[in-house]
């Protein structure tokens, strides 16, 4: 037990005068990076709906975000920003968050492409033009055709 | 892909009147059926899918631009048209501001990967505030494809 004692490293905590310093250090919570990557898994893509996604997720943190790929570095709060990464099906992207809550953001993140941006992107049905009958969801009435 | 790969020049509106959501995307979709772009016939499906797909989240995305659109069996290349509303349109945007620049895209089921470029293309352009300034400047149709040429040729140029 003692020698596993001494085989622990010690670690930095962020001290109170961490706080009171204008050019916090590197080391502090404040700066902190975190990134990971991820594959689009999406059949169509990083297109508008899961890019919206996306944006709404990263604006819930405080650290920027930024999305590495395809030869380019944007910002993963701004939609119009992801969609210009044009990610296809199995596009390697990295997400990189800096910030206080640089952690959270980036499993936050990183969860929606591990659920695949949950099924409802891809269950946009096209549509049958040959069944007149069909009703878009949503209509003025309100009214569910079928529950 | 390039403004000129999927514009049709005889559908673009520079000066619509509809003043809702679906008002615009009906004049919309009605400028492809008048350029011969779509069938007549296939007009309400496309309304229709469209409107689906705004209902799962508005494609306001800000800045004053929207970006409808649906996939629809009936055309067999990536299709669409720019349309801008002088007074701004409520859209539902995701920053609430009234939507200006209007770009509506119909493409085939099996092509994700032009649809996905033809948006790449648009937010790229869409970033520039210039751009856009100018895009809602523009007088007539010719003006507003003369635009898109300009930035065609510069996004090659870089």
């Amino acid at each position: 037990m003692m020698f596993g004692d001494c085989l622990k490293k010690p670690t930095r905590r962020a001290s109170p005068r961490d706080l009171v310093m204008n050019d916090q250090p590197i080391e502090s919570p404040m700066n902190q990076t975190h990134s990971r990557e991820v594959i689009v898994a999406l059949e169509q893509g990083l297109h508008a709906r899961p890019a919206d996604l996306f944006a709404r997720e990263a604006r819930r943190w405080q650290s920027r975000i930024e999305v590495v790929g395809n030869a380019q570095r944007v910002d993963g709060k701004s939609i119009l920003d992801l969609l210009t990464l044009a990610a296809e099906e199995g596009t390697r992207l990295v997400v990189e968050a800096t910030g206080p809550d640089a952690r959270e953001a980036v499993d936050a993140i990183g969860s929606l492409f591990d659920q695949n941006f949950a099924t409802e992107v891809e269950s946009v049905s096209h549509p049958n033009t040959t069944d007149p009958e069909k009703q878009p969801p949503g209509d003025a009435s309100g009214e569910q055709a079928v529950v | 892909m390039k403004f000129s790969d999927f514009v049709a020049v005889e559908a673009i509106r520079p000066n619509i009147v509809a003043t809702s959501k679906e008002g615009v995307i009906r004049e919309m979709t009605q400028s492809l059926v008048d350029a011969g772009k779509i069938a007549s016939n296939e007009m309400e499906s496309i309304v229709k899918a469209i409107m689906k797909r705004e209902d799962l989240g508005s494609t306001g995305i800000g800045r004053g631009v929207a970006v409808p659109h649906t996939k629809h069996p009936s055309v067999n290349r990536l299709i669409g048209t720019v349309a801008i509303s002088q007074q701004g349109v409520d859209f539902e945007s995701l920053d609430g501001d009234p939507v200006q620049l209007f770009f509506l895209l119909v493409s085939p089921p099996d092509r994700p990967g032009d649809h996905l470029r033809a948006l790449e293309n648009i937010s790229r352009q869409l970033r520039d505030d210039t751009f856009c300034k100018t895009l809602k400047e523009a007088a007539g149709p010719h003006d507003v494809w003369r635009l898109l040429e300009e930035a065609d040729a510069q996004s090659i140029a870089s």
